[in-house]
């Protein structure tokens, strides 16, 4: 996660260097006059004037993006945001109009046929919304799709299907009919068509959209657990922002064929870019999903465990706290101290402050979410220390604001269903 | 000019919208009188006989003659080889369905019914089967039924590649609609008389009168089977590198044959329907029976012929239907 929030503040150029797809400048302009480059007129009029004086209709208007390897990268948008289209035209399932796809540096537009079945048979699989499933073959042809199209032998085809069939739980359904299946099960099969080709990238265009909320929660795990054991790089396309907040580790917004926002699920939490984002955001319980970095402060006082307990007890006083926490020389935290513990040691003559640390001061790490902190926060007063994915000491927590946050949370809940309900009562 | 022309396409326009807008009744009751007005001036000068001047029929039916006159002298080599080809599938097919013992026929198609289309099918068959042999017709029926299997065959083979070439082709498709339009409205007895002229009397101008009539089904619906394959199936097929080969045969062909079973049911029913006609080139089976009554004016006769094709056509009728629901619901998972 640190890394990745490291990677969004590095030159642009750089990063794009080491994508696994980087999308630049994307268009796609439906109409039967398409200009042939990119115009003024394009950049400048907007999508209703596009459409009433030129007959243009814009799909996507200069999209740029890049996906890291291994990254769950979300696609999130309300439908004709632009994002199905965005995620065909990865495959050229839908032509670009303007702008590069680069996968591995390749750039995807410019392929002819031949090589553009090269890459879609090798390169990538795409799971449907409406699973897109083979009506005349079972479960397991159904899964063996992609292999058989290219040319893989048929045991080990079926082989292959067989495992990815079992690793998405549909282990003893291999010889059923897609029709008689449940949706759940039937998009088990979309995912397992897509997992057997062992593709580098998984596009998913809202793969759990037309499932019952209980299945798509199941699913939504289901794909983070594989995502755990075997990481893919996975784009992924809803409209459902929880969804997008659950599994993106990166996101972009869209609307109008365009990106609104790019950004981890707390940025797009914590600084939603607009107001049509801040709308989508007030739906979400953001305590779940943000993390205690936001609330974290600065250290009061830089206490390393070689100091001598007096040059410790001076900081903190200098500061007027009570407790402090303890650096090595590697800046990574090893325990909390108090004035009282610190005065012991001085008593005691300690040559420096690594005996006097206190026991019951739990460590709490950066990235966890504040409802999730807020059990082992309520029992303490005093700031707490935040550590960061090494182990480094990145600052510290009033457990204070964790309640506050959760109660302003629920006070905004309560109002909102309190206004609900009286639109339901004049209603 | 210029700057005018378009100020005048709006006052056309409106005008336009003005005459949609008027009430129907005005309309129609107003065209009717204008009608009467005119055509009674026209009547009142000219006489109710007034011609069109000139008649271009002769030069052009001429013309007509004159094309086939000509293929039929100077093609005749391909005539003759596709005439023996047909013959030759033909006689074999005649042969083979004369050789089989009428109870091993009627036994295999009773059976072949109870497993397609149920019991009452089965006795169905069993039944007017056997009808058809106590009123003496079994030979009459075999040869019907070898004339419709080859016609059939030979439509299929043109169907199914034609509907697979326009189903993939938005302009062919356009080009060929009328044309089978045409084929399937023209009155047969039009193309009886360059059928003889091309293969002569007998089976082949009727199984070549047959195709034309029945074989316009049978494109359309392989073409409808194909493009309604639905595009959510052909798009996830393409996102794995399907090619258009593979696309084809492995999608759009299995999922349309159901469709493609419809067409070849209709295109037997079609078959049916000619066979009484085919006999007027000399087709022999239950529509010589039936012709030669006619001439014979014995109505007996020619309503029993009449009944012996009845029950070929139903018979195979429920035959391929259920052939093709059974299909269709292995394709929908039984609902």
């Amino acid at each position: 996660m640190t890394t990745d929030l490291a990677s969004t503040e590095t030159a642009e150029a750089d990063q794009s260097a080491r994508a696994k797809v980087s999308v630049r400048g994307l268009w796609k302009v439906f109409g039967s006059n398409v200009p042939a480059e990119l115009t003024p007129e394009l950049v400048e009029e907007s999508k209703s004037d596009l459409r009433e004086r030129f007959g243009l209709v814009v799909g996507l208007r200069d999209v740029s993006f890049d996906v890291q390897a291994s990254e769950t990268f979300v696609v999130m948008g309300l439908s004709g945001s632009g994002k199905s289209t965005l995620v065909r035209t990865l495959l050229r399932l839908i032509e670009p109009t303007f702008g590069s796809i680069e996968v591995d540096g390749e750039d995807i537009v410019r392929l002819d046929d031949a090589q553009l079945t090269h890459y879609r048979q090798n390169k990538t699989a795409m799971v449907f919304q409406h699973f897109g499933l083979l009506p005349h073959r079972n479960v397991l042809e159904n899964a063996a799709w992609g292999l058989e199209v290219k040319g893989v032998d048929k045991e080990e085809r079926l082989e292959r299907a067989r495992a990815a069939l079992e690793v998405v739980g549909l282990k003893g359904w291999e010889q059923s009919r897609p029709n008689t299946l449940s949706g759940g099960m039937q998009q088990r099969v979309g995912l397992a068509r897509a997992m057997a080709v062992e593709p580098e990238v998984l596009l998913m265009d809202e793969p759990f959209s037309g499932l019952d909320p209980l299945i798509r929660r199941d699913m939504q795990n289901e794909l983070i657990r594989l995502q755990q054991q075997e990481r893919r790089t996975i784009i992924f396309i809803t409209h459902d922002l929880n969804e997008a907040l659950k599994l993106g580790d990166h996101i972009i917004i869209m609307r109008d064929g365009a990106v609104v926002q790019y950004g981890t699920s707390e940025d797009i939490l914590s600084h939603p870019a607009d107001p049509y984002v801040e709308e989508f955001v007030r739906d979400v319980r953001k305590s779940s999903v943000v993390t205690l970095r936001t609330l974290m402060q600065p250290l009061a006082a830089n206490l390393s465990d070689d100091m001598t307990p007096k040059r410790a007890m001076d900081a903190l006083s200098a500061q007027g706290e009570v407790a402090g926490f303890v650096t090595d020389r590697l800046k990574m935290y090893v325990g909390a101290v108090s004035f009282s513990s610190l005065a012991e040691a001085n008593q005691r003559g300690d040559a420096n402050i690594k005996k006097a640390f206190v026991d019951d001061v739990p460590a709490l790490s950066e990235d966890m979410s504040v409802s999730a902190a807020l059990p082992m926060t309520r029992r303490f007063t005093g700031a707490l220390p935040l550590v960061d994915g090494a182990g480094g000491l990145a600052g510290q927590l009033r457990p204070a604001a964790v309640v506050e946050m959760m109660e302003r949370e629920s006070a905004e809940e309560a109002e909102e269903t309190e206004s609900t309900m009286t639109v339901g009562a004049d209603a | 000019m210029a700057t005018q022309a378009p100020t005048g396409e709006t006052e056309t326009a409106s005008i336009g919208e003005r005459f949609k807008a008027l009430p129907d009744r005005v309309v129609y009751l107003g065209g009717l009188a204008v009608f009467l007005l005119v055509s009674l001036v026209i009547v009142w000068i000219w006489g109710s006989d007034i011609g069109f001047g000139v008649d271009f029929q002769r030069s052009l039916a001429d013309g007509v003659d004159e094309a086939i006159f000509w293929t039929t002298r100077n093609l005749d080599f391909i005539f003759d080889n596709i005439s023996t080809g047909v013959l030759w599938f033909l006689l074999r097919v005649e042969s083979a369905f004369k050789w089989v013992p009428w109870p091993v026929m009627i036994v295999g198609v009773t059976l072949l019914g109870l497993r397609l289309a149920g019991q009452r099918m089965a006795i169905f068959s069993a039944v007017t089967l056997l009808g058809v042999g106590l009123i003496g017709l079994w030979g009459s029926a075999m040869e019907t039924l070898a004339l419709i299997v080859v016609a059939v065959t030979i439509s299929i083979g043109i169907a199914v590649p034609v509907g697979i070439v326009i189903a993939r082709n938005d302009t062919l498709d356009a080009l060929l609609r009328p044309i089978l339009d045409a084929m399937q409205t023209m009155p047969s007895f039009v193309y009886l008389v360059p059928a003889v002229m091309f293969f002569g009397i007998g089976n082949v101008p009727a199984v070549f009168a047959t195709v034309i009539y029945a074989v316009p089904p049978a494109i359309r619906l392989t073409s409808l089977g194909i493009r309604q394959v639905s595009p959510n199936i052909v798009e996830a097929a393409r996102s794995f590198g399907t090619t258009p080969r593979q696309l084809l045969w492995k999608v759009q062909i299995p999922m349309a044959v159901p469709t493609i079973m419809a067409g070849i049911n209709q295109t037997t029913m079609m078959a049916l329907a000619m066979v009484v006609i085919a006999s007027l080139v000399g087709a022999g089976g239950l529509g010589e029976d039936v012709n030669r009554a006619l001439g014979r004016l014995e109505p007996g006769k020619a309503l029993f012929g009449g009944i012996g094709i009845v029950v070929l056509a139903i018979i195979i009728d429920r035959l391929t239907q259920s052939a093709a629901k059974e299909r269709q619901q292995a394709l929908t998972g039984g609902h």
